[in-house]
């Protein structure tokens, strides 16, 4: 009897991957249950693509757009927040909820907690400002420059909202270039559009 | 390495926990279908995957994390194996109970039967070094135990098994 090659015939690897494949969702399901997990993360689709969010005891953390680097994001979320991420659908139900119904058409105003572990102290300012800005409505750069007491700031606004680690939910859209030109957008201006189109921002352009 | 002030991401970093888990999940679930068996390889995964996720914030060392996560699974299947021998005497000459047919092989399959009446550290010590290739050294490590006693572990459980199976 050959044992080495009969013990790893009980085994063989392409259950295991799938098996394991299994078990690990399960595991997820009990560490959130468990309060056992810090950064839940989960997937979405939207009219702009895929969406990651990712959710924390405190709140909503990151919202990214589908081509954005899976590895990059989990191991930013690791070394800025906790290493304990794990991908889990439970946590985030209620941010994925409302960003469907936003996408519906039958949300204008997101209630979730945000949580603003990832935003930095200028840009705490810039995004506070910019979440006051209304469905439907557009500021331009130098509006939010006026708005945090620095009128001259307004490329440093522009890129304090390239920063933005929650888009859609913090509405960055929604700051347009002076005379309304749709300018930079972290998740490339289509998408800018096209969430300025759903708000009904966009008609007279 | 160790001590060694390390610079820039990988090294000393800790991993994002899916990451781990993704890395690890395969190799761990190989080593507990074969420790613990089909019926109970799951409920181990769990286990030690809950156990590791638990100890996971307060890591410091994000090096050798494949050999922390199967010294856990190793822990969990011995542990696993004093508690099942609590609840039932060893059923080798018992007929077999229905069992249902998920995983890998049968329940009542010979060389499975042999494993499973392996002392819990033989055995453990025989998955190791046969299913995952382990080194004696790797072995001692992880079971923590010597490695002349790894090595004791390994051979006569292996040799057990050939005398069961002939």
């Amino acid at each position: 009897m050959n044992v080495q090659r009969d013990l790893k015939g009980l085994s063989p690897r392409s259950d295991a991957a799938r098996d394991s494949r299994a078990a690990a969702q399960d595991l997820a399901r009990r560490a959130a249950a468990e309060g056992q997990i810090d950064v839940a993360v989960a997937t979405m689709d939207s009219p702009i693509g895929e969406l990651t969010v990712a959710v924390t005891r405190r709140g909503l953390v990151t919202v990214a757009f589908e081509g954005e680097d899976r590895d990059v994001l989990f191991e930013r979320l690791a070394r800025e927040l906790s290493p304990r991420v794990m991908e889990a659908t439970a946590p985030t139900d209620e941010a994925r909820r409302e960003l469907e119904q936003y996408f519906g058409g039958d949300r204008r105003r997101f209630e979730i907690t945000v949580d603003r572990s990832l935003i930095g102290p200028f840009a705490q300012k810039v995004l506070r400002a910019t979440s006051e800005i209304g469905y439907g409505e557009l500021a331009t750069y130098g509006d939010i420059a006026g708005r945090i007491d620095r009128p001259k700031a307004a490329r440093a606004v522009g890129s304090a909202l390239g920063s933005n680690p929650i888009p859609i939910v913090i509405p960055c859209h929604r700051i347009v270039g002076a005379g309304g030109k749709l300018t930079g957008y972290a998740g490339g201006l289509p998408r800018k559009e096209t969430l300025l189109r759903l708000e009904g921002s966009l008609l007279e352009l | 390495m160790s001590g060694a002030h390390r610079s820039g991401p990988g090294r000393g970093t800790i991993p994002p926990f899916q990451t781990f888990l993704e890395a690890n999940r395969a190799p761990v679930y190989r080593f507990l279908v074969v420790a613990v068996g089909p019926q109970d390889a799951d409920d181990v995964f769990q286990e030690t995957f809950m156990a590791a996720l638990k100890a996971y914030r307060r890591l410091t060392d994000g090096t050798k994390l494949d050999r922390w996560i199967l010294m856990i699974a190793s822990r969990k299947a011995i542990d696993h194996h004093r508690a099942v021998s609590r609840r039932a005497v060893p059923s080798e000459d018992l007929p077999e109970t229905a069992t249902t047919d998920r995983g890998p092989f049968d329940a009542d399959d010979p060389l499975w039967r042999a494993v499973r009446s392996l002392p819990p550290r033989q055995r453990v010590a025989v998955v190791l070094r046969h299913v995952l290739d382990r080194s004696y050294a790797d072995i001692a490590e992880l079971m923590t135990s010597s490695e002349p006693t790894a090595r004791a572990n390994v051979h006569q459980g292996t040799k057990r098994l050939r005398e069961l199976m002939t």
